[in-house]
């Protein structure tokens, strides 16, 4: 993995991007449509639409969208407000602007209403597209990327196969310098003893420890844990048997640090997201669904999000190609169109987890080298960006 | 550690066996070298008791207890949500399954 190398887009900013995204972004739900409109004129993979529906401010959104505007794979935006809503639109685009991406702020009250924003923003978004293309190139390799993972659509064989070929793919990427990150805290209750002992200090094991104790005590308020009705269907009987899966697909690397969605690790290493709000619960489940848990992914930088299904998730994802790794053969075989990756050859026999992971990198090669996966290819750009609330990570949480 | 074509044992510690693939009811299965009748069908990925488990006894799989068995269990009975339940939270399911028939 070591001397491959790929063209990738370089930023102003020091980063480099694997996609070159021009994004619409609404800054309330009232300005949906019009950015769904402006986007509809464009292919889909260069314009793609994200936003935040609310209208009352949050800090956690503020930031995710920040850190979303400037993610390595954008190379631009353009903001799409109402007029009325209270989402800071001039700190989002100043922020932006600061990075050197081109960025212009619509509003549809001050343009004459729908038509008149639409016709307005589609031809910025078309001067906008020009200048991308202009984005000088750079060399990237595997320890240049940022890769996230998270299982969704889970059933019994998500732990056998699917997993521990992501944490065995980890695993590989970490000793080549690649930053990793896992998330879902909430599925790693029962494990709070052991992932401390997986880190680098022992005031971060303590960090960790408290992390999971939170999500314990947040999903006991909240009546249930991130538990579907279609992980049961798919064989698995509780909680503590989807987290023994789910844990997995973090590998076995000393964990380097502890993230809050929005921060970014700058040190190579396997990293745990923190998806669980701080303080007493008030805006409900932690993640609503696995593309809330893909934005906080894509927060902390994540280039590509390696995505573990048994039951069978369609979703994609703006801005971060979403490889889809199926680990029920069943599934992929009725689902082929919708998955990346086989991993249930390992349960069939046909693969050992080693050469199921050897197909996971060659799939992130690949896609990190410009090529499309199954969900970009079918046009899937699921978006979810909700309230919640967090306090800074403590100083022992990073490197 | 004892895997066949149709189970795997994921750890010697475990009192489950995971089906490598779909096993019809009725069909003959060897397990820790009894021969055993399926009661029920089994489906792919779900879990079959190497032995007998009492209530309240811990259910381990990659030799990790998952919760606990509500009820007898027998060796090769499918157990899930209907003869067992977590140690943390509730588990959810849409239709009430209290028996792993209906699947």
């Amino acid at each position: 993995m070591k001397d491959i190398e790929w063209k990738g887009y370089a930023r102003k900013d020091g980063s480099k991007g694997i996609r070159n995204v021009l994004l619409v972004v609404y800054l309330v739900e009232c300005a949906h449509h019009v950015s769904s409109e402006i986007a509809s004129g464009f292919n889909k993979n260069e314009v793609q639409v994200i936003g935040f529906g609310g209208c009352y401010p949050n800090s956690h959104a503020d930031k995710v969208m920040r850190r979303l505007c400037t993610h390595p794979n954008v190379g631009g935006a353009l903001l799409v407000s109402l007029g009325c809503e209270s989402f800071n639109r001039f700190k989002l685009a100043k922020t932006i602007e600061e990075t050197g991406r081109p960025v212009s702020t619509l509003v549809i009250q001050e343009e004459g209403g729908t038509s008149k924003a639409i016709a307005r923003g589609t031809e910025w978004v078309r001067s906008a597209l020009h200048q991308l293309q202009n984005t000088p190139s750079v060399k990237m390799g595997v320890k240049d990327l940022v890769i996230g993972t998270i299982c969704g659509g889970s059933d019994a064989t998500s732990g056998i196969s699917g997993n521990p070929a992501v944490g065995l793919t980890f695993d590989r990427l970490v000793e080549e310098k690649a930053i990793t990150i896992f998330e879902e805290t909430g599925e790693m209750i029962g494990f709070e003893d052991h992932i401390a002992s997986r880190a680098k200090t022992k005031a971060l094991g303590n960090e960790l420890r408290k992390s999971i104790q939170k999500a314990a005590r947040y999903y006991t308020i909240m009546g249930h844990a991130s538990f579907a009705p279609g992980n049961a269907d798919g064989g698995l009987s509780t909680i503590e048997e989807k987290s023994l899966g789910a844990y997995s697909k973090g590998g076995k690397s000393e964990i380097a640090g502890l993230l809050k969605p929005g921060d970014i690790p700058t040190q190579p290493g396997l990293y745990l997201l923190d998806v669980v709000p701080d303080g007493e619960p008030r805006f409900g489940f932690p993640n609503i669904n696995d593309n809330a848990e893909i934005s906080e992914l894509m927060a902390c930088g994540s280039h590509i999000i390696l995505f573990v299904t048994g039951r069978g998730s369609v979703v994609g994802s703006p801005i971060a190609p979403v490889i889809k790794i199926c680990s029920n053969p069943d599934t992929y075989e009725r689902m082929e169109e919708d998955m990346d990756i086989n991993a249930g050859k390992v349960i069939s026999g046909e693969l050992n987890l080693k050469e199921s992971s050897n197909e996971i990198i060659s799939a992130i090669l690949s896609t990190a080298a410009g090529n499309k996966t199954a969900s970009e290819a079918l046009g899937h750009q699921e978006f979810v960006l909700l309230y919640k609330s967090f306090q800074p990570a403590g100083p022992s949480c990073l490197p | 550690m004892e895997s066949s074509d149709k189970l795997i044992r994921l750890d010697d510690m475990d009192n489950v066996l995971i089906a490598r693939c779909d096993i019809k009811k009725g069909e003959r299965i060897l397990i820790e070298n009894k021969e055993i009748e399926m009661k029920t069908d089994v489906k792919l990925g779900f879990k079959v008791a190497s032995k007998a488990i009492i209530p309240e006894e811990k259910i381990i799989k990659f030799r990790t207890p998952i919760g606990s068995a509500t009820m007898p269990v027998e060796i090769g009975d499918v157990v899930h949500v209907h003869n067992m339940k977590s140690d943390y939270s509730p588990t959810y399911t849409i239709q009430n399954q209290n028996e792993y028939e209906g699947h």
